[in-house]
């Protein structure tokens, strides 16, 4: 692809005018919760602009998201602006190997100094000077810190890299943590999920090609537009959370005509992300329309929060001896207390 | 580790524990107490002392007739509050299921709005019941912190539920926390301050009831 070009020039190319660049910046506009007004000026902002290296690098994951990014969608114009972006290194992508991809890297990172994108996925090990995750010699933690300072912005692709994921789960034996934890002084947008949901990807690239900033975020420094409400809020099965109909078991009754899973340990109502409106699969389905609870996997610490299938209104118990002690203890205390109380009265 | 997810977890862990510890203290501390001996012959058997002990336990929901027009209007607020809360905590559908997780029991559920409505009425009458403890000159002679503290503690785990249920002005996570931490205060204070009625209440009309028998008083 020609590195001059503009979106509009390789668009046009391709088939597509600017009546369907129009059209696809209407829809992005709806998606970030933008005014319709800004349609026009994405569109032309859009057809101007030129690709914009992005440095993609994978630390402690399971490229899962990566995955999930590559399988998206039919071709279209999301797919053409993730081709419109100059993915300059992704180890798992790219053909070159070894030397060759570290030299890959200097260069990209050298060439478009101030001005790349750096993307992230995977949480980073820091415990014991990071030796649990190493790429060319180096440690995830090391290469974070220098290509972080010469990014424009740094996104944190997944639950892993934005708050630690599954690598920091108890006890967290690599000293996992998330990008936001270990660079400041840089904008960073975290796109969390296990696995991200596409589109938000798509969605923030699209708002920082068109108007040069990252859109607003949430105080988890999630996209407003996409994580500013719960799944519950945005569930198909909503009403009848409402009116009290909850399914008991995965093959009851209630399971059979769609009720509300909350009884079932949904964590709907404390997560926020956009699957419940825009599905998966080019929106097909999403995990409670296919029977199962949300696991809140958005959210910070998740697989910590305790069982998938304990419900909100549940918690995790103290168990019975622990409890035994507690009485017995409670018991001993009153007896003392008694006896202190007949020695006074004597 | 979020506020809800220490809620949850070592909160409710916490909480439970104090709670079963300070009953147990407060408990066992009143049952070894040294207990006067009688003089006099009991009036009436041990099975008709129980008998009458529990009775008594029914009898006190209603007060004499006699007080009435003094305390009509208190023991109306008292028993819609008291009243609504049972509902509200045996009703609940969410509830039932912490219930159902720690001791495996069961029960239908209130529909949500009816819980709503009665949570509401709850609520309506703690803020009366509040006044009249500020305004009635005895009342407020008689209220030390502990019945503030009681009654705030209590309060608080109604209008965050209320606000939980309604998924209005915070979000749900917001309110969920507030409320689960709010009642995981009312269970660490509840041994150690008047709240401990819940508990002991029942148990001292039956033991009143009892001793009243075998003196051959009325109950």
């Amino acid at each position: 692809m020609d590195p001059t070009a503009t979106l509009g020039e390789v668009l046009g190319r391709r088939g597509f005018g600017r009546r369907s660049l129009l059209k696809f910046a209407i829809a992005m506009t709806s998606s970030l919760a933008l005014p319709p007004a800004l349609a026009p000026v994405m569109a032309a902002n859009l057809a101007k602009a030129k690709r914009r290296s992005v440095i993609w690098l994978s630390f402690q994951e399971c490229t899962g998201c990566l995955e999930t990014l590559l399988r998206s969608s039919s071709p279209s114009i999301e797919a053409l602006i993730f081709d419109f972006i100059s993915l300059d290194y992704q180890e798992s992508l790219m053909a070159a190997a070894g030397a060759d991809a570290e030299r890959t890297l200097r260069e990209a990172v050298s060439a478009n100094k101030g001005e790349y994108l750096l993307a992230i996925d995977g949480s980073i090990p820091v415990k014991d000077g990071g030796v649990y995750s190493m790429t060319g010699g180096r440690s995830n933690l090391g290469m974070l810190t220098e290509i972080a300072a010469d990014a424009k912005a740094v996104l944190a692709i997944g639950t892993c890299a934005a708050y630690g994921g599954i690598p920091k789960a108890y006890p967290n034996p690599t000293g996992a943590a998330g990008v936001e934890d270990l660079i400041s002084g840089k904008p960073i947008v975290n796109i969390p999920g296990c696995p991200p949901l596409p589109e938000v990807l798509s969605g923030v690239l699209v708002h920082f090609i068109s108007f040069g900033r990252l859109p607003e975020l949430d105080e988890l420094r999630r996209p407003l537009a996409y994580f500013g409400t719960t799944i519950h809020d945005q569930c198909y099965r909503r009403p009848f959370y409402d009116q009290g109909k909850f399914a008991k078991s995965f093959d009851d009754d209630g399971a059979r005509q769609g009720w509300c899973l909350f009884e079932l340990g949904c964590k709907g109502p404390v997560t926020h992300n956009a699957c419940a409106s825009l599905k998966w699969n080019g929106g097909t389905s999403f995990p409670i329309q296919s029977g199962h609870g949300c696991i809140g996997c958005s959210e910070p610490d998740f697989w910590d929060a305790g069982s998938f299938y304990t419900s909100l209104a549940g918690g995790s118990s103290a168990g019975w001896r622990n409890t035994g002690i507690a009485l017995g203890v409670g018991v001993a205390g009153g007896l003392a207390a008694a006896l202190s109380g007949r020695r006074k009265s004597t | 580790m979020t506020l809800l997810d220490f809620a949850r977890g070592p909160g409710l862990q916490g909480a439970w524990l104090i709670m079963v510890a300070g009953t147990a203290w407060r408990v066992s501390g009143i049952l070894l107490l040294r207990q006067r001996s009688h003089l006099a012959a009991p009036r009436i058997g041990f099975a008709g002392r129980v008998r009458v002990g529990l009775a008594t336990v029914f009898t006190r929901f209603v007060p004499r007739r006699t007080f009435w027009p003094r305390i009509a209007v208190s023991v109306g607020l008292s028993s819609t509050f008291h009243l609504g809360l049972a509902v509200i905590v045996l009703g609940g559908a969410p509830h039932i299921l912490l219930i159902h997780q720690f001791f495996w029991l069961t029960w239908p559920n209130l529909p949500k709005g009816l819980v709503a409505i009665v949570s509401g009425v709850t609520l309506a009458s703690m803020i009366a019941l509040l006044f009249r403890r500020i305004y009635h000159p005895v009342l407020r002679l008689l209220s030390k912190a502990d019945d503030y503290l009681s009654w705030l503690l209590v309060f608080l785990p109604v209008l965050t539920g209320i606000l939980l249920s309604g998924e209005t002005i915070a979000s749900y996570s917001t309110w969920l926390t507030m409320h689960i931490l709010s009642v995981e205060l009312m269970m660490v204070w509840l041994p150690f301050g008047k709240l401990l009625h819940v508990k002991l209440a029942f148990f001292g009309r039956a033991a009143m009831g009892m001793n009243f028998a075998r003196k051959g008083a009325a109950t």
